[in-house]
């Protein structure tokens, strides 16, 4: 199978706290990756590492063959239309509508759109997501769930080919969180993308990944299905995520 | 025996690097103006909002202030100038500390308030809830949408505000040297005039591009390195009015030092 993201022997550290300890991770073409583990092991550092708003302190990552170290901006941001992040609280532009925020992004990367097809394009996306009357709406208005599927339209507009996911059904209620999650399974479909999921919540890795990566003290101690992630004889520490999460 | 005492020296030291490091910071914001402010996009429809909001929406209360300052300032002038029956000097006299100081320093002044607290505040909100991350991964260069056009903004509407500023308030002090001194509109508009110098308009609207830079840039760079969620947003605001004022009285001094010189030539 293609890789499309290779990390390899990636280290992070802020100060003293150490985060990241020499991460190895690929992402095959046409995957959803679960990156899980406990608040602050580094599972949104590490993505915000491949989009190139931290850098990288040692080891490197290679997405679409191309090394990000050292990147410069010009071609970073070429990479960066490629990948599309969706972040966890949405962070959608406050002083924009809905149309606007999805509009924002995709005039500015794609010139000679006329009105018409940029029209086409994000009514299509807001279909998609299933909120198609929320395109006049401020971002004020819409509840959590909305603005996180308002996020995940937002990123899609300029149709990357790797989602990155973080935490998306945090601070959701568990009917908002399967939709959410149906709707991370429906862009992958729809739309052909790779992506890595950021969470600690094992329903959304079980629903969405078709491999889990577990951060436990800045490595991953644990990569594969979930079955075999979770298997009887696993980690305590992962046995422990498991059990927390189910019993809760 | 008991503990030794701590010792302070190496928290001034702590300050002493902070206060050099946010130094060469400031330094390096400002200099990604000057390198961004040439380069394309030039966000002509987003400079045009933000002079609408930093422009208009101050409209109200630069007016009232304005008028105040020129009625009460003709009111506390009035008697030191009556004492030499020296009254008909009102116009002169007003005109120019009007003209060279308070209009552009009150405006700027209330400007840092209105205009820098909500520049900090809506760039540090938009820093904390990832807004800004969220435009660095669409490749849109947040710097040059956000920082550029409010700066420019700012700085080309501030000096527009000292004019307007100027006119209310030797209307504000029109209205009382006529209601005392029965004086005209005509015969008191001559008498500003020529006590005003070119040199005096063309000072005071430098100095007012000055003021309007240091609001923007400063709001901009307190929003921009704002940090530790809801609490920074208030504390960026807080800090980019404080430091805007701090600055604005500095460039006011340094702005009549040179001035002085120049009339001296």
């Amino acid at each position: 199978m293609e890789k499309v993201v290779e990390i390899r022997d990636l280290f992070k550290s802020f100060g003293d706290n150490h985060v990241l300890r020499g991460v190895d991770l690929d992402l095959y073409k046409g995957e959803n990756l679960v990156v899980l583990g406990k608040s602050g092991t580094g599972k949104s550092v590490l993505i915000k590492i491949m989009v190139g708003l931290l850098p990288i302190d040692s080891g490197d990552i290679t997405i679409f063959g191309q090394s990000i170290k050292g990147l410069k901006l010009g071609a970073l941001n070429k990479l960066r239309l490629r990948i599309g992040f969706a972040f966890q609280h949405s962070a959608l532009y406050d002083s924009m509508t809905v149309r606007e925020n999805m509009e924002f992004p995709l005039t500015r990367n794609v010139k000679g759109l006329t009105r018409k097809e940029i029209d086409y394009r994000i009514d299509r996306l807001l279909n998609s997501v299933g909120l198609p009357q929320t395109a006049n709406q401020m971002p004020s208005e819409l509840s959590g769930g909305q603005k996180k599927r308002i996020g995940v339209a937002r990123t899609l507009v300029l149709e990357p080919e790797i989602m990155l996911y973080d935490e998306p059904t945090a601070g959701l209620d568990p009917i908002t969180c399967m939709e959410i999650n149906h709707l991370i399974n429906q862009v992958r479909e729809e739309f052909n993308t790779s992506s890595i999921v950021i969470t600690h919540d094992l329903t959304c890795a079980k629903v969405t990944g078709d491999r889990m990566a577990v951060l436990l003290d800045g490595q991953f101690g644990a990569v594969g299905t979930f079955d075999e992630v979770f298997h009887a004889e696993a980690d305590p520490r992962i046995k422990s995520f498991y059990d927390y999460n189910f019993i809760q | 025996m008991g503990q030794m005492p701590a010792t302070k020296g190496p928290v001034i030291s702590k300050k002493i690097d902070r206060f050099f490091i946010g130094l060469a910071s400031a330094f390096l914001f400002v200099k990604r103006f000057f390198q961004e402010v040439w380069k394309p996009p030039y966000e002509f429809k987003e400079i045009a909002r933000q002079c609408y909001e930093i422009g208009y929406r101050s409209l109200p209360l630069i007016s009232l202030t304005g008028f105040i300052v020129g009625v009460v300032f003709t009111n506390q002038s009035r008697p030191s100038l009556s004492e030499f029956g020296a009254t008909s000097w009102l116009p002169a006299l007003i005109s120019i500390a009007i003209i060279r100081a308070m209009g552009p320093l009150v405006t700027a002044l209330i400007a840092a308030g209105k205009v820098g607290s909500s520049i900090g505040a809506e760039i540090g909100s938009m820093k904390v809830t990832e807004q800004i991350d969220a435009m660095e991964v669409s490749a849109i260069n947040p710097f040059k949408y956000l920082v550029v056009t409010r700066t420019l903004a700012a700085t080309f509407m501030i000096p527009v505000l000292v004019m307007y500023t100027d006119f209310v308030a030797l209307m504000g002090a029109f209205l009382n040297v006529n209601a005392n001194e029965m004086v005209s509109l005509s015969t008191f508009f001559v008498q500003v005039f020529e006590a005003v110098s070119f040199l005096d308009i063309f000072s005071s609207i430098l100095k007012s591009l000055v003021f309007g830079f240091t609001i923007g840039i400063v709001g901009c760079y307190k929003g921009y390195n704002s940090s530790k969620g809801t609490e920074g947003v208030g504390k960026a605001a807080n800090a980019a009015v404080v430091m805007a004022m701090f600055l604005i009285f500095i460039e006011e001094l340094l702005a009549l030092q040179i001035v002085n010189a120049i009339r001296a030539l």
